[in-house]
């Protein structure tokens, strides 16, 4: 693996392969919570914030306790061997779906105003492929602790991004004729391939 | 006999779960580059729903309802597991290229949906149908998609050539934006058959 500068890694994962138009993940409630851009702005600041979160604390759980070898700093020999790497899916949902809680608790203990205003949307965001499809991929790209703290926060931010975006064109379709067997999903996903197709032209790009 | 037939049926096309639930979109987006491994990734879906749906409903009456969300996810994540394992052993290859894709079965919503929605309240031989029927809805829509993006995007079809061989590859076809573009066309189809329109 060799060093990437994080803000290239920063760039490329909110533009170049933004994780909603070029992987696909996300997409459920991409899809389900763009009608209005408020709620589609709640639910962009929820998975900034719980994927900044989980991606490094996924990495930590991964690097020290699952992976091949990675309970050596214990000393016992038949430990070392180990390689628990079969169990990183177990893992890690459990701990994006305690991170989500726990999250819920202290916003709504310190920060009311970003609690009532994040609503149901912390909840939903278990069942996330995006926050998962994050923590898989620091796992097979093999990044370093820092790296999947800015690859998650931005992975975030490009997620936010999209759905912002794709919120406040579906606001403006509302006036429009659609044919009714495109109208809602159909013409939603001919959008976003649009959209896709606009993201293209970041390729290429590295700082 | 009537209703167990229509609970395998009603999902290919009337209740299919990509185009009128909307349900498990992610991964019928990402796995469709090739015949390959949409076929591959149609199979595992297929075990592991109707896996779970039939774990689920024999678990159903002892689930106390405050925690069935971890006790499903539980359930999900092992089957996914074993799925995972499996094609390690034996489909190396593909489990490489459908990379993260395999592990997203557990968020993938039509697991969790229809064990919300139909095996929690229903016993395991429906269940199993019910799971059945669903993942063959699924499999259908992913396959079409699959056919149309390795047609147009390299002009094969499950690594067979199906066009002259002059025919210049389409990579838009190929890239994110054709996949959204396909399936927004198939939908388009789908629901002017059916006339299951959206209101708003």
């Amino acid at each position: 693996m060799t060093e990437t500068p994080l803000l290239n890694l920063a760039v490329k994962a909110i533009f170049v392969e933004n994780i909603v138009l070029a992987y696909f993940l996300g997409m459920c409630s991409f899809l389900a919570l763009s009608k209005k851009v408020e709620t589609a702005t709640g639910l962009g600041l929820a998975v900034v914030f719980v994927l900044g979160i989980t991606a490094p604390l996924n990495w930590v759980i991964h690097h020290f306790l699952l992976r091949r070898g990675a309970l050596a700093w214990t000393g016992i020999d038949a430990l070392a061997r180990l390689d628990l790497s079969f169990l990183n899916f177990i893992c890690f949902i459990a701990v994006i779906a305690c991170m989500v809680q726990l999250v819920e608790m202290i916003l709504d203990r310190f920060f009311p105003p970003l609690y009532n205003a994040l609503g149901i949307f912390l909840p939903l965001i278990t069942v996330n492929c995006s926050i998962l499809g994050g923590s898989l991929f620091l796992v097979e790209r093999k990044y370093t602790f820092a790296e999947s703290a800015v690859f998650g926060l931005s992975s975030g931010a490009g997620f936010a991004l999209a759905i912002v975006a794709l919120a406040a064109i579906r606001t403006k379709l509302r006036y429009s004729h659609i044919p009714p067997g495109l109208k809602g999903l159909g013409i939603t996903f001919i959008l976003t391939g649009l959209m896709a197709i606009g993201f293209l032209c970041f390729s290429g790009i590295s700082l | 006999m009537a209703k167990v037939s229509s609970i395998v049926i009603d999902p290919l096309s009337d209740n299919n779960p990509i185009t009128i639930q909307v349900l498990g979109i992610c991964s019928a987006l990402a796995v469709t580059v090739q015949m390959e491994t949409a076929a591959v990734m149609c199979v595992a879906l297929t075990a592991v729903l109707t896996g779970s749906n039939t774990i689920i409903s024999l678990m159903r009456n002892h689930i106390p309802n405050r925690i069935r969300m971890i006790v499903e996810m539980v359930v999900i994540s092992s089957l996914v597991i074993l799925a995972d394992q499996i094609m390690k052993a034996f489909l190396f290859d593909i489990s490489r290229q459908l990379s993260v894709f395999v592990g997203l079965i557990i968020t993938n919503c039509i697991v969790m949906g229809r064990a919300e929605a139909f095996a929690l309240q229903n016993p395991p031989k429906e269940s199993f149908l019910d799971g059945l029927g669903n993942a063959l809805g699924y499999s259908i829509v992913l396959l079409l998609v699959a056919s149309a993006r390795e047609i147009l995007g390299s002009g094969t079809w499950y690594g067979l050539h199906v066009l002259p061989s002059n025919y210049m590859g389409n990579g838009m076809a190929a890239l994110a934006p054709g996949a959204f573009i396909i399936v927004g066309l198939i939908i388009w189809v789908q629901r002017s058959i059916t006339h299951k329109y959206e209101t708003d």
